[in-house]
């Protein structure tokens, strides 16, 4: 039983960090970000490029993952989504836009980096092991880390200046640009912070479970759920989803196992049955 | 548009799609368009039940999940118990409908991203049950499924056998086609009539809606299971042609394409999810021949089109009639 807690703490603490990134950008701008487990992917890749293919140290290629996703979310916060907001008629017609964008991705990453599964060097060697726990310990390097990357992103929402505007804009958009909140720049740093979590995420998780250009879609699916269980658009909501989620799989999968392949079936459906009496999720606004 | 206007442009389309183009493929020799143009048929009736959703203001991720079902239900019945094709199509149809109200009732309470995130798990929740449960046969699918027999009212032959036939591939057409028109017809009327306003209301403001009277509850339920009727006919004639499902036949993917076709011709024309079918469908079949870069190209085509005309392709439209009334 300690090991099914413990292998959802640490799915919990990944899924966290992605359903932040998601649910940061839909907080600041209404869009749900279809690409979101494809910049995941992204970000997988170039960590798997510096550190692994290029010999450079983990942090660097860590920081490479998660400053490249930064620049190509500020860029596409700017040239694709304002654009598209500002002309259509209807707001929904984003998710078009953003689902064009994941298969965009998808195609270049599949062109860059190949179809192939691809792997990396353990980060730190070894196995943690008591009775009834086994914990390899680079996974608790990375459930760590992961962890480290919340609070410091709550913090950083909290108490720093942009993080404040942020607040705000979420909020109430009209409300903050009234109040002298430069919106157009804090969308853009927005969906770029959201953009480098991603990044940062899949180059965390590559360095256990590897990546390939395939998972980009059943990721986006699961933060979506997260995001669901939590609240679309809470910071809080989306940490508690992403443990739930984890814990969830962990716990289905060890107790459901001699049911067959029905873990996600039943997740899935719980899901329906906890959105229609809750339909804002745990903590969410009333409708996004 | 005047009468006159409208009743030529309705003619001109069925002259088209009934006799130009089965004229000119059998001038051609390319009977493999039969199939493509099916294909195309058949995602835009399923296309046009999402759009529905959209009308009444809601995101549907969800069709994948119907078109499933409906494909199951028809496959079951004409296997299983040997009932015509012909008679599975409508259960199909009300099997999907009957299934959605259940469905809907709790969840069209959900809005925005809400309601848009269930449908998408629901159509995984399709999935996953198709693999599961034990009359679907797992992942293995129905296979083999007899094509559809000859159809008969008071001893008069209304549908020939398809087994019989040198080309079923023109008789799916025709189908296809068939069913398409109708659909459409159903669609525009159902649009311009007084629900149709009441649905429009909807889209606008529920609590305004609700105040003044309109009953929004019953409203959107009845929209969902007229879409989900659509989708249920779709997939089980797809089935039908296939002559197979399988729980991967209809997946979040297609649910998502679905949604990307009302988007791409226009949420605000009963006719755009038709276009949007027709073009996405073809532009990817076209961009085949470019090989790997089919995706990058295609996805590159679909975000400049997002930028220029965010309103969907029949946006272009009024874009020109503005813009002459502007000159003149």
């Amino acid at each position: 039983m300690e090991q099914v807690i413990a292998n959802g703490l640490y799915l919990g603490a990944q899924y966290a960090l992605i359903a932040l990134g998601l649910t940061l950008i839909f907080a600041l701008m209404n869009v749900l970000n279809f690409a979101h487990g494809q910049m995941y992917v992204l970000g997988g890749f170039i960590t798997y490029t510096v550190y692994g293919q290029l010999g450079l140290p983990f942090v660097v290629a860590l920081l490479a993952s998660g400053m490249t996703l930064a620049v190509i979310g500020a860029l596409m916060e700017k040239y694709l989504f304002r654009t598209v907001i500002k002309r259509s008629h209807r707001e929904e017609s984003t998710m078009l836009l953003a689902a064009a964008t994941a298969f965009f991705f998808d195609a270049v990453i599949l062109l860059i980096f190949g179809e192939k599964q691809r792997g990396v060097p353990k980060i730190v060697k070894g196995v943690f092991n008591t009775d009834g726990l086994i914990m390899p310990y680079d996974r608790i390097a990375v459930g760590a880390l992961a962890i480290v990357f919340i609070a410091a992103f709550i913090l950083y929402m909290q108490y720093s200046r942009p993080g404040r505007a942020m607040r705000a804009l979420a909020q109430d958009r009209v409300a903050a640009q009234l109040m002298g909140v430069a919106v157009e720049r804090y969308s853009m740093i927005g969906f770029a912070m959201g953009a480098m979590l991603a990044g940062i995420v899949g180059g965390l998780l590559v360095t256990i479970t590897g990546v390939n250009s395939g998972i980009g879609g059943p990721i986006s699916i699961k933060a979506f759920m997260m995001v669901m269980i939590g609240g679309a658009g809470v910071v809080g909501g989306a940490i508690a989803g992403g443990f739930i989620l984890g814990m969830m799989e962990s716990v289905g999968l060890t107790v459901l196992r001699e049911y067959g392949d029905v873990t996600y079936l039943v997740i899935f459906a719980a899901l329906m049955v906890f959105l229609s009496i809750r339909p804002n999720g745990l903590m969410g606004k009333p409708w996004g | 548009m005047t009468r006159v206007a409208k009743a030529a442009s309705i003619s001109a389309f069925l002259a088209v799609v009934f006799i130009l183009v089965p004229v000119l493929i059998i001038a051609t020799g390319r009977t493999d368009l039969y199939y493509t143009l099916t294909s195309v048929a058949l995602l835009s009736i399923a296309s046009a039940g999402v759009w529905l959703t959209f009308f009444i203001g809601r995101i549907n991720i969800g069709q994948g999940a119907y078109a499933l079902m409906g494909g199951y239900v028809s496959a079951i019945l004409v296997v299983n118990y040997g009932v015509s094709f012909w008679l599975t199509l409508p259960l199909a149809g009300l099997f999907c409908a009957a299934a959605s109200i259940l469905i809907g009732y709790p969840i069209l309470r959900l809005r925005g991203v809400y309601f848009a995130m269930v449908t998408l798990v629901l159509t995984e929740v399709a999935r996953l049950l198709a693999l599961a449960l034990p009359i679907t046969n797992g992942a293995k699918g129905m296979v083999s499924i007899p094509l559809p027999g000859a159809l008969s009212i008071f001893g008069v032959t209304i549908i020939p056998n398809f087994a019989g036939m040198q080309s079923p591939r023109l008789a799916f057409y025709l189908l296809a086609v068939t069913m398409m028109v109708l659909c459409f017809a159903a669609m525009y009327r159902l649009v311009n009539s007084r629900i149709g306003k009441l649905c429009q209301s909807l889209q606008q403001n529920e609590e305004l809606a609700s105040s003044i009277g309109v009953n929004i509850a019953y409203l959107r339920v009845i929209a969902y299971a007229i879409s989900s009727f659509f989708g249920g006919v779709a997939g089980a004639i797809f089935a039908a042609i296939s002559q197979s499902i399988y729980p991967s036949s209809f997946t979040v993917t297609d649910s998502i394409n679905f949604m990307l076709n009302c988007f791409f011709g226009g949420l605000g024309y009963v006719f755009g999810p038709m276009l949007g079918t027709l073009v996405l469908y073809f532009g990817w079949d076209l961009l085949f021949q470019t090989g790997k870069f089919q995706l990058l190209i295609y996805s590159t085509l679909m975000i400049v089109l997002m930028l220029f005309l965010p309103n969907g392709l029949l946006s272009l439209g009024d874009l020109l009639r503005k813009r002459g009334s502007n000159n003149g």
